[in-house]
């Protein structure tokens, strides 16, 4: 692995902040998708504090990997992870939802700084991902494009058009991660619409497949170190995760889809992320409006 | 009359004369190159032109994607697979987003070979109107379409043109220059004006004539910008002429009679009569067929004229 233990450590930090920041928020605002946020939160770490090429002072940066979030209402992740990079504000992530917040439930591209497509209506992302990735190799660029897909929306049959497209064209640029935390909105996906043989599925589309634990830091590095080296042929990612992971009251329950948090399950939430007693309650008064 | 021709039979050309002088411009195929006459692009730039297969929703996608790196992509398939079968993609992955894509439409309208009510385009205009972004236009003849392409290649925005499959006299004078949003007054008159686009100017034109055997001085207008539409040309026949008939080949709920029927009862009311499709689906048939079937002949239009002059 290319890659201390001390980065590795580093990177589980972010990744408790980013959650930490996403539960804050998600609080505020009074509902939001705590669920799928918190079982992208490795994943989203992962990419944007090690793997792809960007530039923290121009989001823009004509030199930057694309990050592309199909399952676009996880984006509290994202946005809190823009927080971080310093693309935005971190006051701003309590605007999350607001009517003028760049911040909406569902990611708006040319509204806030480092959304790459506006996404939302659920397995339109990976099309848009391949033009993309298709663009920047005519453009003989050696950028990457990195796709966050739902198991949900691997329901939708855009996903398995897109997926036949991407070998035909051959993009070895193009690295999928599909955040298998094996619920959607309303019940575990094998009840809803069972996906399985997954792996089989994305192996007979011509992809190269590799499994993860899609908490697992170390274990994500690796896959995109991995990814990085296959050549004529996509990467899928498929990245075994827990829907709502560390949100104790909801963890692994298709109820953390949508979450309105109280202020004492804000309260248990924070302090088992380690926050401080004077932290948790700075998000309280913010949440009744004190601040 | 001057000589016919189809308008898609100029796509090819006119990208490939795009092409030549820019760089960015892409073609993204739905499996119908052969139909929407493009295979010659395909030839001369392969390495521009992506055959995404009968996927039009990836296909849009995928244009969404090629044109924020600063491609310029131009998807094409029939109408209504650019509209009711890729509607939320036009509309999340282009429109949302304002994303400089063209989508050209082929087979507008009732006229698809005798293909049917399947890939008649009896609601695109509706669809795409409705949505935010976008731009709606409709060429009259093969010479408008090649200033309908150029102007959508200047343009920085989603663009849907809409394209007639059948050939069609140049109706356009030879120093007609398209500007958005303005009509193009192709006959004036006094009496009452008919408001026009695409494939049944021909029998509009007819229709003028023969209510000019009566006495009756038609102004014909070409309203090939749909959207945004011209609001000012509507008004001043209304002024003018008092009456407004549209010819639609779509369901009349939604077109250019919809959009003409906004205007004036939002600016000057005036009486007004709608010819198209009255909200029922296409048949197999010939373009003659079909006319006489759904009330589109140039004797069904200038009926309706000398009705709505009666009201």
């Amino acid at each position: 692995m290319n890659v201390s233990v001390q980065k590795l450590e580093e990177l589980e930090k972010t990744a408790n902040t980013i959650r930490t920041h996403l539960v804050k928020m998600i609080a505020k605002s009074g509902t939001g998708h705590a669920g799928g946020s918190s079982s992208i939160t490795e994943i989203v770490t992962v990419l944007y504090f090690h793997e792809m090429k960007i530039d923290k002072k121009n989001p823009c940066s004509e030199q930057r990997d694309r990050f592309v979030l199909s399952k676009g209402h996880a984006c509290p992740a994202q946005y809190a992870a823009f927080a971080e990079l310093g693309y935005i504000p971190k006051d701003m992530l309590w605007t999350l939802h607001h009517i003028d917040s760049p911040l909406q439930m569902h990611p708006e591209l040319g509204f806030c700084p480092g959304i790459e497509m506006s996404t939302g209506a659920l397995g339109q992302g990976l099309s848009a991902g391949i033009g993309m990735a298709l663009g920047l190799r005519m453009r003989k660029k050696d950028n990457r494009v990195y796709v966050v897909i739902g198991d949900g929306e691997s329901n939708e049959g855009q996903i398995w058009e897109a997926a036949m497209s991407a070998p035909k064209f051959k993009l070895d640029n193009l690295c999928v991660v599909m955040d298998y935390n094996k619920f959607s909105l309303s019940d575990r996906v094998q009840n809803v619409m069972p996906l399985e043989p997954l792996h089989d599925k994305w192996l007979a589309f011509g992809w190269h497949v590799v499994e993860v634990n899609g908490h697992s830091i170390a274990q994500l590095v690796n896959a995109f170190d991995q990814a990085r080296q296959i050549k004529g042929k996509p990467v899928i990612i498929i990245a075994h995760t827990v829907k709502g992971f560390k949100i104790t009251h909801v963890e692994d329950q298709a109820e953390s889809h949508s979450v309105s948090f109280t202020k004492e399950q804000v309260r248990n939430t924070l302090r088992h992320f380690g926050c401080s007693a004077q932290e948790i309650r700075a998000t309280i008064d913010i949440m009744e409006g004190v601040k | 009359m001057n000589r016919e021709i189809a308008p898609r039979d100029v796509l090819g050309q006119t990208f490939i004369e795009m092409a030549e002088q820019n760089d960015d411009i892409v073609l993204l195929d739905a499996d119908f190159n052969p139909a929407s006459k493009i295979t010659a692009f395909k030839e001369r730039f392969p390495e521009r032109f992506f055959q995404i297969g009968i996927a039009e929703q990836n296909m849009m996608g995928i244009a969404a994607g090629l044109s924020t790196v600063g491609l310029i992509p131009f998807v094409s398939t029939i109408c209504t697979f650019c509209s009711r079968r890729a509607c939320d993609q036009v509309t999340t992955s282009i429109a949302l987003p304002r994303l400089n894509v063209k989508i050209i439409g082929l087979y507008a309208g009732l006229f698809v070979g005798k293909n049917g009510a399947s890939h008649q385009s009896l609601e695109d205009i509706a669809i795409m109107r409705a949505i935010a972004n976008m731009t709606v236009l409709q060429p009259a003849d093969a010479r408008e379409t090649r200033l309908l392409l150029n102007f959508a290649l200047t343009y920085d925005g989603p663009v849907y043109i809409r394209i007639g499959r059948d050939p069609v006299p140049q109706y356009v004078p030879n120093d007609y220059e398209f500007e958005l949003g303005k009509a193009l007054t192709l006959r004036d008159g006094t009496d009452i004006t008919l408001i026009v686009y695409g494939d049944l100017i021909g029998d509009t034109l007819k229709a003028a004539d023969i209510l000019s055997q009566k006495g009756i001085k038609a102004r014909v207008l070409n309203m090939s910008s749909i959207k945004p539409i011209d609001e000012q040309a509507i008004i001043q026949a209304a002024e003018d002429t008092g009456r407004i008939l549209t010819v639609d080949n779509h369901n009349i709920y939604g077109g250019v009679g919809s959009a003409v029927a906004e205007v004036l009862s939002e600016n000057r009311p005036a009486k007004m009569r709608r010819v198209g499709v009255r909200d029922v689906f296409g048949k197999s048939g010939s373009n003659e067929e079909m006319k006489k079937k759904f009330g589109l002949t140039h004797t069904d239009i200038a009926n309706e004229a000398l009705t709505l002059l009666q009201q």
